[in-house]
């Protein structure tokens, strides 16, 4: 079974059954119900607030549920300029979110430092974290905001749900 | 503000060392050691009870190398007045204001944290932008852009940026501001990071 055909339908079968595998199935209540843990930092996160709210919407892919708690969020939003001073802070509530768990890196400071090529200024949240996606802009608009998270539930329906969502977990085994 | 300045001189005859007009703006240089006595003078008989801002000057390669610089306000009177002394570079220790002014304690602290200027008699002389244990003073015309890399176990750490050169990065030196600041070093071109041209 294909990654763009995740689900089957026989029509000989009476009823509402659909045949699938377990990985598709898991793989599509996860990415369709991504609760994020907003790491906002700085005028990206202005950005993240407009996507969750009713112009753009973010409730349309199931990722509205922003979560101020890391042990109940599945992907982490880093939205602004990660400075040293807090690059640790984010480190630890990334550590805190449960397996599987993604990251998304918006804007040009979370991805790259962006133009704070500073002493003070983690040049890449990817020194601390591995990041899924990352989104261009200063700051990115909430419909490149909606892209990268496309991009994401992409990503998760290509993956296998145990193996490489819970490679920590089957790494430890 | 001619009174104000001649009461000042009237008082502590000698110490201010140069006066400066600038635009209707008042600076004086001051001798360091009675700083602390001015200072008090300064806010208890000419009534200038608020300190605007407390600022520090890196004349890096030059001596003195350090300054201070004070901006004072009365409120009553509605005039301003600036306050500067100097610093030889191997001796970076001001007295304190943070009891005259209480919101001098925190400029201080930046003062220190940025520059390394050490306030005697502050009353808790942390860092307060940069963490604990961080080992520089990123303000000072030596300490490049860029950062230096650090490590302080359990609270942060620092490594180099990479600047590409520039635009507008200073360089140590006490030249003029296109020597110092020119809009690009020219170096050979970084390759794109392999991390943003993969596509899922």
């Amino acid at each position: 079974m294909s990654v763009e055909t995740p689900v089957a339908y026989d029509s000989k079968v009476e009823g509402n059954v659909i045949f699938t595998k377990v990985d598709a199935a898991i793989n599509w209540m996860r990415g369709n119900s991504l609760w994020p843990m907003p790491m906002g930092l700085a005028c990206c996160a202005i950005e993240l607030m407009a996507a969750s709210s009713s112009r753009y919407d973010i409730a349309r892919f199931g990722a509205e549920v922003m979560r101020f708690s890391p042990r109940q969020s599945d992907v982490m939003i880093v939205a602004g300029t990660v400075t040293y001073k807090m690059a640790l802070a984010v480190k630890r509530i990334w550590d805190q979110m449960p397996e599987p768990k993604w990251c998304i890196a918006m804007g040009a400071c979370a991805s790259s430092g962006g133009m704070y090529r500073s002493y003070a200024v983690l040049q890449g949240i990817d020194h601390l974290l591995p990041v899924d996606v990352y989104i261009s802009g200063c700051p990115p608009r909430p419909e490149a905001l909606l892209d990268g998270l496309m991009k994401l539930q992409k990503k998760i329906m290509g993956e296998r749900a145990i193996e490489d969502q819970k490679r920590e977990l089957v790494e430890n085994l | 503000m001619d009174e104000v300045v001649n009461k000042l001189e009237a008082r502590f005859p000698g110490v201010v060392l140069e006066r400066k007009e600038f635009r209707g703006e008042t600076s004086l240089t001051i001798k360091k050691e009675t700083a602390r006595e001015v200072a008090l003078f300064c806010r208890d008989e000419l009534a200038f009870d608020y300190l605007v801002d407390l600022a520090t000057i890196d004349h890096f390669q030059t001596e003195p190398r350090w300054e201070v610089v004070y901006e004072l306000y009365s409120m009553s009177a509605n005039i301003h007045l600036r306050l500067k002394y100097t610093m030889p570079e191997d001796e970076p220790e001001a007295p304190t204001v943070s009891d005259i002014w209480p919101t001098a304690d925190w400029h201080e602290r930046e003062a220190f944290d940025m520059m390394g200027i050490r306030f005697k008699d502050h009353p808790d002389l942390r860092r307060i932008l940069m963490w604990e244990g961080y080992p520089y003073h990123p303000l000072r015309k030596d300490f490049p852009l860029e950062g230096k890399p650090s490590e302080t176990p359990d609270v942060a750490f620092s490594e180099v940026a990479p600047l590409a050169g520039g635009p507008f990065v200073t360089a140590p030196t006490d030249g003029t501001t296109q020597v110092r600041e020119p809009r690009a070093r020219h170096l050979p071109p970084e390759p794109p990071k392999s991390k943003f041209l993969s596509e899922p």
